[in-house]
């Protein structure tokens, strides 16, 4: 988590003083001190004991049986592998599940990202207003995973909704977006693109710590402008990116509230927004299928752990650390 | 602007005529930057203008504004089902209140103890936090929710418990992690001082870091609000009760009943059940995109 790209909330001093703490030599722990360590982290182990650590041993286990929710824990029948190999061999909807869940992180994740840089870039300038157009941007990643706006998104390209409205005049006839299998998935990337306001701020942040010697230097070389946004810019922005990219993936696969408002629950039409998660649910908790579910959800974590690695270990070739900027 | 201009322009004819054509880009960047804001706010706008449209208006006006604001959409969504929508609002309250509470608390006492305190494996359980950051909430919901059926939490007249309770066990790593963060930034000598007044590891958290750490306090506490507000999933998994639904759950009534006529009343309150965001929005504006900044997780 090195990444961050600010301090957090300016605490009240400067740390100057750390290096004098540091002297006293590390590894002695006065006894009273790692006692009262204990005593302060004791919710968060509690917490990662049995709100963490115990379940996920727990779906682990329950990942080789064929447990429901209806019989007693103890009398769970022991499958061994089964759940894998029907979810990897035998189930369609599994593996359709998670291509629309690529295909939704794949599209709308890079557009956003896109969204957010351009309008960073045009916000990068210090005028009045500035503070006012950057809050309305951030507004709908404030209010974009709500039920409510999954409410409104969905009634907006239905049959009668804005978006029809707004094809009508230019005489071009819509259709029901979200109750076309080929179109559903769409609407919903639209929604996650219009909340590009998060990583927009991040990004915004990024590019004040641009040091603007180098573009004077650059201007002074001759380079133009799109140059020195390719030489320039987006090198030195690339650890945010990184940063921007590593989570809204993340994010992306875990979309949820959309899809299942958007279907009512079923991942329709014709599965076409079936979410990994919202597949993972419906098998949950309406199929109650918890064997099977928790086989899912240990293939998504590793899923996700192993995009998190892929992108780390590529992101040596592409970002960017300048000196005083590695921290 | 100084940054993008050559800086070895040459005679006053020159300057004024890169100055004006800077101004012309200004306009051009002022108007596409409002198109987008259009773009972006169109939605919010719409629904607004529907919740106040009659049901006759809604079908036949296409245009964003009513011809005649009428609050007929509000009065009816309140009183849509058995249980008021007063109710929901109570209860999504209740949960955000308290999850407020206790991400407060806990992570405050977690996060002292990572940033301060030397003890044993403090290096070692400070990785595994940084790993839980990372972790996919779903992944552990099937076995949490057997977990606390096993321990007789869900379902009953208060079924908040698995919503609540681990929010006071400092799971939410992201706020954790942001105050580590902070208080790194605290100065030591102000512990040391303490320390020489005689206080203790308690005492440096009571008098030196707990006053000190507000404004990070304050994200949290309104990140975890608006958070917590806007959460489904897991209210979907525990709540079953009509009377117990929060605002997110209720709000899924409305879908099912895919009628034409419901949706005047439906996106009444789906603003209303903004509202709270929205103030939130206007109060913190700065701090919240400040706030977005220091750690850019979620959002």
């Amino acid at each position: 988590m090195a990444l961050t790209t600010a301090p957090a909330p300016t605490p009240p001093a400067k740390k100057s003083v750390r290096a004098a703490a540091k002297t006293r030599r590390p590894g002695r722990i006065r006894h009273g001190e790692g006692l009262a360590g204990y005593v302060f982290l004791s919710p968060w182990l509690l917490g990662l004991m049995g709100i963490t650590a115990i379940p996920m041993l727990l779906s682990l286990y329950l990942s080789f049986t064929n447990y429901d929710i209806l019989t007693d824990l103890s009398d769970v029948e022991w499958v061994g592998l089964e759940n894998y190999r029907r979810m990897f061999t035998a189930d369609p909807s599994y593996w359709h599940s998670v291509q629309v869940t690529v295909m939704f992180a794949l599209i709308a994740v890079p557009l956003k990202l896109v969204a957010a840089l351009g309008v960073a870039l045009l916000l990068n300038r210090a005028w009045r207003g500035v503070g006012l157009f950057r809050g309305l941007f951030y507004l709908p990643s404030l209010l974009g995973g709500s039920v409510a706006l999954a409410i409104v998104w969905v009634n907006m390209f239905n049959r009668d909704g804005a978006f029809n409205s707004f094809l009508g005049l230019f005489g071009i006839e819509g259709k029901p977006w979200v109750n076309d299998p080929e179109w559903a998935l769409e609407t919903l990337m639209v929604l996650a693109i219009w909340q590009f306001g998060a990583p927009m701020v991040i990004f915004l942040a990024g590019l004040k710590q641009v040091p603007t010697e180098l573009y004077e230097a650059a201007a002074v070389d001759g380079a133009g402008r799109v140059r020195q946004f390719f030489r320039i810019t987006l090198p030195m922005l690339s650890p945010v990116i990184f940063f921007n990219l590593v989570l809204e993936t993340i994010n992306g696969f875990q979309g949820f509230t959309a899809a299942f408002v958007l279907s009512n629950g079923t991942g329709g039409p014709v599965d076409s927004t079936l979410m990994y998660t919202l597949n993972l649910y419906i098998t949950g908790f309406t199929e109650l299928e918890m064997g099977y579910a928790s086989a899912m959800a240990w293939v998504f974590l590793v899923a996700i752990a192993l995009v998190t690695a892929v992108f780390f270990s590529t992101g040596r070739f592409w970002v960017h650390y300048s000196d005083g900027d590695g921290h | 602007m100084v940054a993008h201009t050559p800086v070895a322009a040459g005679g006053d004819r020159t300057a004024t005529a890169r100055r004006r054509s800077g101004v012309g880009r200004q306009v051009v960047r002022l108007a596409i930057l409002v198109a987008i804001l259009a773009v972006v706010l169109y939605p919010l706008i719409w629904m607004i203008g529907t919740s106040f449209k009659s049901q006759e208006e809604i079908v036949n006006n296409i245009g964003l504004i009513p011809r005649r604001f009428t609050p007929g959409n509000f009065t009816e969504g309140w009183n849509n089902f058995d249980v008021s929508f007063g109710r929901f609002f109570l209860n999504s309250a209740m949960v955000s209140l308290l999850t407020v509470v206790g991400n407060m608390v806990s992570c405050l006492l977690a996060a002292y103890a990572f940033a301060r305190l030397r003890f044993r494996l403090r290096r070692f359980w400070f990785a595994i936090m940084i790993g839980t950051l990372l972790l996919p909430g779903h992944v552990l919901t099937v076995p949490q929710y057997i977990l606390f059926r096993k321990l007789d939490m869900v379902g009953g007249p208060w079924p908040y418990l698995p919503l609540v309770l681990p929010q006071f066990l400092a799971t939410e790593a992201f706020f954790v992690f942001l105050m580590v963060q902070f208080m790194r930034g605290i100065p030591r000598e102000l512990d040391e001082a303490a320390k020489i007044d005689g206080a203790n590891a308690y005492g440096i958290f009571r008098y030196v870091i707990l006053p000190l750490s507000r404004p990070a306090l304050v994200t949290t506490a309104i990140f975890s609000f608006i958070w917590t507000w806007n959460e489904f999933f897991r209210q979907l998994v525990y709540i079953s009760d009509l009377d117990a639904y929060t605002v997110p759950v209720a709000l899924t009534l409305f879908i099912d009943s895919t009628s034409q006529s419901a949706v005047g009343p439906m996106f009444a309150m789906s603003l209303l059940s903004l509202l709270p965001v929205f103030l939130f929005f206007v109060a913190f504006q700065r701090m919240l995109v400040e706030g977005i900044n220091t750690s850019g997780l979620k959002g």
